[in-house]
């Protein structure tokens, strides 16, 4: 059964599938006429070696291991969740609507109720495909994905039509009140001697997406739903032998998933802008695939994917700033990621597996 | 509302339906064939920058269709390494085409351009241009009569305002595009290719059996998706637009796999849905003839989100049943 030994599965063939997307953006960067080493430390130099550039990296990777940690948490179940963008979009409303009606004492209350708010707001956005998929059959890909354009009809409704301050020109809400203000990095790490992450956007919302990692990994491995979710993933048929509901399973599963895409919001529409902005999500719902691919659907593998990702969007952010490599490039390296990790996964493993029963032949 | 204006309204949804019933149609050949592509929109967006910056550089619209084509088709071909060759997951490999082509088409229309991710606008014969058919009111006619276009219309009978405004006058590419319906219909239906790749969609196993390659049925449906998608990205590039602009297929491959479930993969449906959604595409840029039509305010929100919404509907089973091909999104392993 085991053709190949664990570690390899775990660490090889992801690290392996990495190098070669590193190789393709290498050979991008080269085609576009610049230095892809110079490129790497440009990055490298921005995002890792001052403590802003960490600032940013860890608010990005934020935003990545809440929408990484739904798409896995549904991936377990062999559910495709592409609608994060979506349902980070609601709950960014959800968000706005607990910090502007509700007047709060407290940051630290505030935070509380907005992530109630956007876990609320991401999970009803993503009840509806799943209670589709699973009493009606349609597929849960294309409803998801055709919710992430609903969604964004409805948030700019809502913003033009409801949430805008008369007299405003932006599609944008009021700005939060200042009792909302999440204690940003700065505000906690920095002494009077030493400045720490000064003006980066890295808040408090970064220990919330890590206790987020910590809940999944016992609900996935130590709790009887996430056995049932599992098992559900793996075979759905030996699931309902088992007395496994597929109804129940699929409207749990996206309804966790859809709630921890939705709590990304804390961080943007709470943790940065203080206020509802238009496009608040900034693709983020659809780097979680990659993030949950390239962490292999585990909260540790997507923590550092995660981080990853923060630094690519960090350093990417950098070689706009100072070289001819537009930001864009950032979506080429995901696209590879997303690529080599997913789906052309057999390409590294078949002749992997075929190795490694090679050298089992051999020592034996 | 007059009978102009609705001929006007019914113009531009079919100009917004073409790129629209293109790619429906490309989706189709690969669904039918057992491969779901949700890489639709990129292989679109990939063919419009490459149609659009051939055309600048040789100053030829069919130069930029064949360049479209070709980088649409080596999309096409990724597609089917991953889902056919190397049986991946077909979604996610779709998921990574459209970002692909997202940050490619920047990437290189910043380092050929240096415009900020456009190409320069097309001009002449750099772009599809709008063909006049016989005896239809055109340019020509408003230029020796020394007078507008749209005056000289204003004045025709209606069948001459029908067949000037509606029928006549839309880039070559637009009859194309209505062209291939029947053609597809016929291959798919009264052929035996089409027989086989409409098999090798519900039963890939008994095609097998027969002795007839599953995979390169396969392939030969995801070149044709590659094809047709070309041809719709050169067609939004070099005759929608004159000229490429960041992320210009705005969701079109989206609204193009919605119509065909809506069509429940079906060449004659998918032409109706591509229609009655390339209508509520110009109604978008249109809000005050619903208004004056209905005399209440309408949210262009909402007409802008109707396709999705109406493929939700469909796909919940309330208005008919859409049932997709048997086999497709399924990678197909011999048995040894």
């Amino acid at each position: 059964m085991d053709k190949m030994p664990k570690w390899a599965d775990i660490v090889l063939i992801p690290l392996i599938s990495l190098l070669l997307a590193a190789f393709f953006s290498a050979l991008v960067i080269l085609a576009i006429g610049e230095n892809p080493i110079e490129a790497l430390n440009l990055m490298i130099d921005g995002a890792l070696m001052r403590s802003a550039g960490w600032g940013y990296t860890l608010y990005y990777a934020t935003n990545f291991i809440f929408t990484g940690l739904a798409v896995s948490v549904a991936f377990h179940a062999r559910l495709f969740n592409i609608g994060g963008e979506g349902q980070a979009m609601l709950g960014g409303l959800g968000v706005a609507l607990v910090c502007l009606y509700i007047p709060w004492p407290h940051w630290s209350l505030s935070i509380l109720g907005a992530s109630v708010g956007a876990a609320l707001f991401g999970a009803l956005w993503a009840l509806i495909p799943a209670y589709l998929q699973a009493k009606r059959g349609s597929h849960i890909v294309i409803t998801t994905i055709m919710f992430n354009f609903i969604a964004a009809a409805l948030l700019n409704y809502v913003l033009v039509e409801m949430l805008r301050p008369v007299g405003a020109m932006d599609p944008a809400s009021a700005k939060f009140p200042d009792a909302t203000h999440l204690p940003s990095f700065q505000d906690m790490f920095s002494t009077a001697e030493t400045p720490l992450f000064r003006g980066a956007p890295a808040n408090v919302t970064f220990f919330l997406s890590l206790a987020a990692c910590l809940l999944v990994w016992v609900l996935i491995w130590k709790t009887r739903l996430g056995y049932e979710i599992r098992a559900f993933g793996q075979s759905e048929t030996a699931a309902k032998y088992a007395g496994i509901s597929p109804v129940r399973i699929t409207v749990i599963a996206m309804l966790i998933s859809g709630a921890l895409a939705g709590m990304m919001s804390v961080n943007t529409t709470m943790g940065e802008s203080e206020r509802l902005i238009l496009n608040s999500t900034e693709g983020a719902g659809f780097i979680g695939i990659a993030v949950a691919l390239m962490g292999r659907n585990h909260p540790f593998g997507v923590l550092l994917a995660a981080v990853l990702f923060g630094f690519l969007y960090q350093g990417g952010a950098e070689l706009a700033l100072w070289t001819s490599i537009p930001r864009e490039l950032i979506v080429v390296i995901q696209a590879l990621v997303i690529l080599f990790t997913g789906a052309l996964d057999n390409m590294v493993r078949h002749p992997l597996e075929k190795l490694f029963i090679a050298l089992r032949r051999r020592n034996a | 509302m007059d009978f102009l204006t609705l001929l006007q309204v019914l113009d531009t949804s079919v100009r917004l339906a073409t790129p629209l019933l293109l790619a429906c149609l490309a989706g189709l050949y690969s669904e039918r064939s057992g491969v779901v592509d949700i890489g639709l929109e990129g292989k679109m967006l990939a063919a419009a920058f490459f149609a659009a910056a051939f055309a600048f550089y040789s100053g030829n619209a069919w130069v930029g269709l064949l360049a479209g084509v070709g980088a649409s088709i080596v999309l096409s071909i990724i597609h089917g390494l991953a889902s056919v060759t190397f049986r991946g997951n077909q979604l996610i490999s779709g998921v990574a085409i459209n970002f692909l082509a997202a940050g490619m088409t920047v990437l290189a229309a910043q380092s050929w351009f240096r415009q900020g991710g456009r190409t320069p606008p097309l001009e002449g014969a750099a772009r599809f241009n709008p063909i006049e058919l016989p005896f239809a009111i055109g340019p020509n006619d408003a230029a020796a009569a020394e007078r507008p276009l749209s005056q000289l219309i204003a004045e025709a009978g209606p069948f001459q305002q029908f067949y000037s405004e509606l029928i006549s006058g839309h880039s070559i590419l637009v009859y194309l595009a209505l062209l291939t319906v029947p053609a597809t219909w016929w291959l798919l239906f009264r052929t035996r290719f089409g027989l086989r790749l409409r098999a090798v969609g519900e039963n890939p196993a008994a095609v097998d059996t027969a002795g007839i390659s599953v995979v390169w049925l396969r392939y030969g449906a995801i070149l044709i998706c590659g094809i047709l998608c070309g041809v719709a990205g050169a067609y939004l590039s070099s005759a929608l637009q004159a000229g490429f602009v960041k992320d210009m297929t705005a969701g079109r491959g989206f609204i193009a796999l919605a119509a065909l479930i809506f069509a429940k993969w079906r060449p004659v449906y998918a032409l109706w849905a591509c229609l009655l959604f390339g209508l509520f595409q110009a109604l978008e840029l249109r809000p005050d003839i619903i208004e004056n039509l209905t005399g209440m305010k309408v949210q262009v929100q909402l007409l802008g989100a109707l396709p999705y919404i109406l493929t939700v509907v469909i796909l919940a089973g309330f208005v008919g049943k859409a049932i997709p091909p048997r086999a497709s999104g399924e990678p197909y392993i011999k048995e040894r």
